[in-house]
């Protein structure tokens, strides 16, 4: 399996101005040390809730944030050394589809303006020839091409995200970072839009990395998943295993959280309670960053840091007490208040 | 405090219509809306947004913008007394002592420059007319009531010092000072986190199994509604779609649109199936109010329209025990 992206390492830390001449330097750890790897044609998704650095993660890929440390891979192109020029270049195989369709469109310019801005600042194509793909791109997600002399405040919100796509799409990327695309949209409108990035990535092989809080929408649209709490990686598998059996007890909670419209399900579903809020990222505490919040933390979870480990081939897991056959202090608990099993 | 009988409904909703002048003419926001809350139940209100949830909560509290807005007709009953035809003096003390609301951004529903033990001292000063110690000592309990650490500590803080779900908490515990017979949530939980949203509605089900009170949930998630109603109303454009025991509208959903909310949304579910089959879609997008037509207004997005859906708006009307739907669909089978 070659690799799309491969991310090692990675950290995005902000610098806090200092409290006082003397004060210590401080930074925000919004992103700690990841890698992952996409393979082409995949989508891959992170989920976490806010603050755990999913967002920073998709802006380090696309160059948007300063990488502390790290590298960021696009096949063989060393994306996180590159600068100027170079960058600019590699920029046309990397794109980005924004959460909120109403910020991330210029109201100033057409739609078909809009479309057409990254092929022109690229250099893609005659102007005839862009001016024949602008009308194709509508075509591709769903808008008609006498649309383009429209206004982004003539669409609807579905609409507009539509145009985010066809610009997206306008420099033939080898992988678009999706950051929360449905997250702002009536739920009768999400479904048009997750089809249309499917269809998108059946027709033109792309790859997706996909960001989102909603764990429904990362377990239809994702075939692997990483799950990221306060800036790391906590548990990351394929989209069957770790949704089936989650070995991490911060992924069972969150999984346990979302309410689900089938009642039976609900009635049945042992709730693992998280207490709190996430702690601040700025000096994260030392050992696991859930402890605090865990349900079933022992003194070493506070002090030292869990290894990201493979515990079954393509399931990795960071926590002391998964065991090695992939059983969380979650589901051991579970057990043994279950006798009979 | 005088319960009424559990079958007597402590907040009414008749046939009420609200109105706004437009620049493309009137606009029915609410076109006829009519449900009944009984004490200590959860009525769940669902649907898209601009589909009048939110406008319902403000008719209830007497907020909705007037001009260009304008309540056209129908009673809203709190205990048979019609607020529509009460004076604004009446309104005040109804509204945060009898009803209460929490709204879905717990940052700008909070005053910034006050500390939330005063913003909720506030509220039993002003409706049970305590003194300045007797409120404070009232806003402490109401902090601790909500799960709130060293409530004493916290009553001194300004809002930007809290999370977004301790913000919440605070509105919660506001909300609640006054022991209200309606608390209105309006989507509670959609600015917070997951855990943090279980967290929410946990204490919203104890609360209410302690203090009786009944609520509204307005939300466009139907696993809220799962989780939290008793009962729900499904809107679209102004009306309702259908009415019913939770256990009905999710398991025998009868109106199209109700069918393709809980379609549309791909659930969480422990055997994902190895193959991704296409979301079900609703078509196109709610249409603007003021185009709304003589049919039915889900008709242009509804997959089994046929020609009296056009020409004609379905009533709401029986189709089971305690379940109403407004499609000629049921109609035709003559359920």
């Amino acid at each position: 399996m070659t690799a799309l992206l491969s991310v090692r390492d990675l950290k995005v830390h902000f610098p806090l101005p200092r409290r006082g001449l003397f004060g210590p330097r401080r930074a925000v750890h919004a992103v700690d040390g990841i890698s992952f790897e996409i393979a082409r044609g995949e989508t891959f998704g992170i989920v976490g809730e806010s603050g755990s650095g999913k967002s920073t993660t998709a802006l380090a890929v696309m160059r948007l944030v300063p990488i502390t440390a790290g590298n960021v891979a696009l096949g063989e192109l060393p994306l996180s050394s590159l600068g100027g020029h170079a960058l600019r270049a590699a920029r046309r195989r990397l794109q980005i589809i924004f959460q909120d369709p109403y910020s991330s469109l210029n109201p100033r310019f057409r739609a078909g303006a809009i479309v057409r801005e990254p092929m022109d600042l690229m250099g893609i194509g005659s102007p005839a020839e862009r001016t024949a793909r602008v009308a194709e791109l509508f075509r591709n997600v769903g808008l008609r091409p006498e649309q383009q002399a429209l206004f982004p405040h003539q669409f609807s919100g579905g609409q507009r995200q539509r145009i985010g796509i066809a610009r997206a799409l306008a420099t033939q990327p080898e992988l678009i970072v999706c950051d929360e695309p449905v997250s702002a949209l009536d739920v009768a409108i999400q479904a048009q839009i997750l089809n249309l990035l499917q269809r998108l990535q059946r027709d033109f092989g792309l790859t997706y990395l996909f960001i989102s809080h909603d764990l429904g929408v990362v377990q239809y649209m994702c075939d692997h998943v990483a799950v990221m709490y306060l800036g790391c990686i906590v548990e990351q598998g394929d989209r069957v295993s770790l949704f089936r059996q989650p070995m991490h007890p911060y992924t069972a909670a969150l999984l346990a959280a979302v309410p689900s419209a089938d009642l039976a399900k609900n009635r049945a579903r042992r709730r693992i309670k998280v207490t709190g809020d996430p702690p601040s990222p700025i000096d994260p505490p030392p050992g696991c960053r859930f402890a605090g919040r865990c349900a079933f933390a022992e003194p070493r979870c506070h002090t030292e840091v869990p290894r990201l480990r493979e515990v079954r081939p393509g399931h990795r897991v960071a926590c002391h007490l998964v065991d090695d056959a992939g059983i969380g202090p979650h589901l051991r608990a579970e057990r043994a208040a279950v006798p009979a099993g | 405090m005088a319960e009424a009988v559990p079958s007597e409904p402590v907040l009414q909703l008749q046939d009420v219509h609200v109105e706004f002048d437009t620049r493309d003419g009137v606009a029915h926001v609410l076109d006829g809306i009519g449900f009944a809350l009984a004490p200590g139940e959860t009525l769940g209100i669902v649907g898209e947004s601009g589909c009048g949830k939110s406008m319902t909560a403000l008719a209830i509290m007497g907020l909705v913008p007037m001009p260009p807005g304008r309540i056209a007709g129908g009673r809203i009953l709190l205990r048979g007394e019609d607020l529509l035809t009460v004076g604004a003096k009446r309104l005040r003390a109804v509204r945060g002592n009898e009803i209460s609301m929490i709204f879905q951004e717990p940052m700008t529903s909070l005053n910034p420059v006050f500390t939330i033990g005063d913003q909720i001292a506030e509220t039993v000063r002003v409706h049970q007319g305590l003194d300045r110690a007797a409120a404070r000592a009232r806003a402490v309990e109401m902090l601790q009531s909500v799960g709130i650490p060293a409530p004493a500590a916290r009553a001194g803080e300004y809002p930007h010092q809290l999370s977004g779900g301790m913000r919440q908490r605070v509105m919660i515990a506001m909300a609640l000072a006054c022991q209200p017979s309606v608390l209105i949530a309006d989507e509670p939980t959609t600015a917070l986190d997951v855990t943090v949203q279980a967290q929410i509605f946990d204490l919203l089900k104890e609360l209410q199994a302690r203090t009786g009170t009944a609520i509204i949930l307005i939300t466009h998630d139907m696993g809220a509604i799962a989780e939290m109603a008793d009962r729900v109303v499904v809107m679209y454009a102004g009306r309702q779609a259908e009415e019913g025991p939770v256990v009905e509208i999710l398991e025998r959903p009868r109106h199209p649109y109700t069918q393709g909310l809980i379609a549309c949304v791909p659930h969480l579910t422990a055997e994902p199936p190895p193959e991704r089959l296409p979301l079900t879609e609703i078509p196109g997008v709610v249409p603007p109010l003021s185009a709304l037509g003589r049919g039915c207004a889900f008709a242009p997005r509804c997959p089994q329209a046929f020609d009296r859906c056009l020409a004609e708006a379905p009533p709401i009307l029986p189709v089971g025990p305690q379940h109403r739907a407004a499609c000629w669909l049921n109609a035709q089978e003559g359920a």
